[in-house]
């Protein structure tokens, strides 16, 4: 078997030729309400609890690192508005888009892969419908959807789980912690964090959905396709939350600089 | 009334590897093919491209004036509305119900209300034999229901060609032949172009008006139902009679000391053509031509004894 160079650059151009596809559907009537939901739904209810789990302890890790090198610096004082600042920037967008991928992405693969293995797409498409405007778009949505609301979830469950480490365990003082909240962290912050969600669900689920209609081979390819769903999803979350966080400190200077 | 469909110059392959090249045929408009071929040889590969769900790589598959291999995304969309499909495990969407399942196309495309979608739903699914099981998930049924239920789904916006890949795989003789008959009054009803893909002999024998036969990455033959019954071409022979000795082997085709071997041997002579089998109402189709004609037609002696259930109302 031989493997052409060009390979990998067909796969890559087809994904975004794909997302393109979504983007053009997306626009078209009618829209399908009830598969929206049905769908929000089903993504929020598979990562609603994991992300809550995954939220404390990351909130407190932050607060334990943090705390730590701030006490050597003797700024006990900003230890509020650090936590904050690396929670909201960072921490929560990149805990929702894990957890989406993880969790809806690879649930939205498999589903989409069992369909195509059972020639539900091709019949689907032979009844005059683009599983496109039908299928893929209501969950890229609604993947969106649910990463935007799931983002200020983390947050809040990051900064309280923060707060409660270093009050609790660190003898940090309540006062000063919320006081110092707004010291570094501005609401563009937030914004960006919450347009971080955006753009992760979207890849999450067009990744997805594109590796589970291309699923093929039987019931193994299936698991393949989902496997490499979760793999690419995360490559492409971190080159975009890199890229994104380069352009918002260009467009955003940091408070107080 | 049915379509006309017309291949030409048909060729895929898959990656290296050639599936079928330049296939040229003409389905005729409201009549019933059956495509043969020993396993693998691409027959729903052969389907799949007639529907546009594969591109060929030459070739045309003309439809109304529109070619499938080539037209937009969008056009694709409008022709396939002409088109009903039975695909191999009746593809149910496993999400839904059957009654769901079959009002789906209806609900897409048209603006009936849901009483009139039911009796529409209703009458296809007494049509399939599936009354009562309309609220059963797709999973909780035998694979001979999903089929049928698949060919409800195909039927609500009534098709003027009708697809069915090995309709006759997994199901029992008996159930295959309440199938091909249902199929064959299907096309006395709506006069639809029917094509059926299959490698069941019995089913080619005595339902199509016309066979095609595909063996090794091209179409061997395509022609009436009597043509190749009465064919002595050694593929088609082998075939349609399911016989042991001829070129196709266990794997592929054999080789020249094999087919050496078998040179002297003598062939079985050519059974008799059977009658083709009519409509429940017992009436000749539109589009069904008397038994024995295409013979005289063309100075072919058809093997003794053929058509010998020769009565018109015999129903098989």
């Amino acid at each position: 078997m031989t493997v052409s160079t060009t390979a990998p650059l067909k796969h890559a151009g087809s994904l975004f030729a794909f997302a393109l596809d979504t983007a053009r559907a997306s626009v078209r009537r009618p829209f399908q309400v009830r598969e929206f939901l049905q769908q929000a739904w089903f993504v929020a209810s598979v990562t609603i609890i994991p992300t809550a789990l995954v939220a404390i302890p990351f909130g407190a890790v932050i607060a334990l690192q943090v705390g730590g090198l701030i006490k050597q610096f003797g700024a006990q004082a900003f230890t509020g508005s650090a936590a904050v600042l690396a929670v909201v920037r960072e921490a929560s967008p990149i805990a929702t888009a894990l957890l989406i991928a993880g969790a809806g992405g690879s649930a939205i693969c498999a589903d989409l892969g069992a369909r195509k293995i059972r020639e539900e797409l091709d019949a689907m498409m032979v009844l005059g419908i683009d599983p496109i405007h039908r299928l893929v778009v209501p969950r890229v949505l609604a993947t969106m959807l649910v990463a935007f609301f799931l983002n200020g979830f983390v947050s809040v469950v990051g900064v309280m789980g923060g707060y409660v480490f270093n009050v609790v365990l660190q003898d940090g003082t309540p006062g000063s912690y919320l006081a110092s909240f707004t010291a570094l962290a501005h609401l563009p912050d937030l914004w960006q964090g919450q347009a971080k969600a955006l753009v992760f669900g979207f890849i999450a689920a067009v990744v997805a959905s594109y590796k589970g209609m291309n699923a093929g081979g039987g019931p193994k390819g299936v698991g393949d396709a989902v496997n490499q769903s979760v793999v690419i999803t995360f490559m492409l979350l971190f080159v975009a939350n890199f890229c994104m966080t380069a352009i918002y400190f260009q467009l955003v200077p940091p408070k107080g600089a | 009334m049915g379509v006309e469909v017309r291949v030409e110059g048909l060729t895929k392959s898959f990656g290296s590897q050639l599936i079928w090249g330049d296939v040229s045929l003409t389905l005729p408009a409201g009549e019933i093919c059956v495509m043969l071929g020993p396993s693998g040889t691409g027959k729903s590969v052969f389907l799949k491209t007639l529907i546009g769900l594969l591109k060929p790589d030459k070739g045309h598959v003309h439809i109304e004036g529109t070619d499938i291999a080539t037209c937009s995304e969008r056009r694709l969309y409008e022709v396939r509305k002409l088109f009903g499909v039975l695909f191999q495990d009746g593809a149910m969407f496993g999400s839904m119900n059957l009654y769901d399942n079959v009002a789906f196309p209806l609900r897409e495309h048209t603006k009936k209300s849901e009483s009139e979608i039911r009796s529409i739903v209703m009458e296809k699914m007494e049509m399939v034999g599936l009354v009562g099981a309309e609220k059963k998930l797709p999973g909780e049924i035998s694979g001979g229901m999903r089929k049928r239920a698949g060919l409800a789904r195909a039927l609500v916006l009534e098709p003027e060609i009708l697809l069915f890949d090995e309709p006759d795989s997994g199901l029992d003789p008996v159930r295959t032949a309440f199938l091909n008959q249902l199929i064959i009054d299907l096309n006395e009803m709506t006069q639809a172009t029917c094509l059926i893909v299959t490698h069941d002999i019995n089913t080619a024998r005595t339902v199509p008006d016309n066979i095609g036969l595909l063996y090794h990455r091209h179409l061997a033959m395509f022609g009436p139902r009597e043509m190749l019954l009465s064919s002595e071409e050694p593929v088609v022979r082998q075939f349609l009679n399911a016989q042991r000795v001829g070129p196709i082997g266990m794997s592929e085709e054999k080789d020249a000391d094999e087919l050496a071997r078998e040179a002297d041997q003598e062939l079985p002579p050519l059974p008799p053509i059977p009658v083709q089998q009519l409509p429940s109402s017992g009436v000749i189709r539109p589009t069904q031509r008397p038994p024995g004609e295409w013979c005289r037609e063309n100075g072919v002696t058809p093997p003794p004894g053929s058509f010998a259930a020769d009565v018109v109302g015999a129903t098989t």
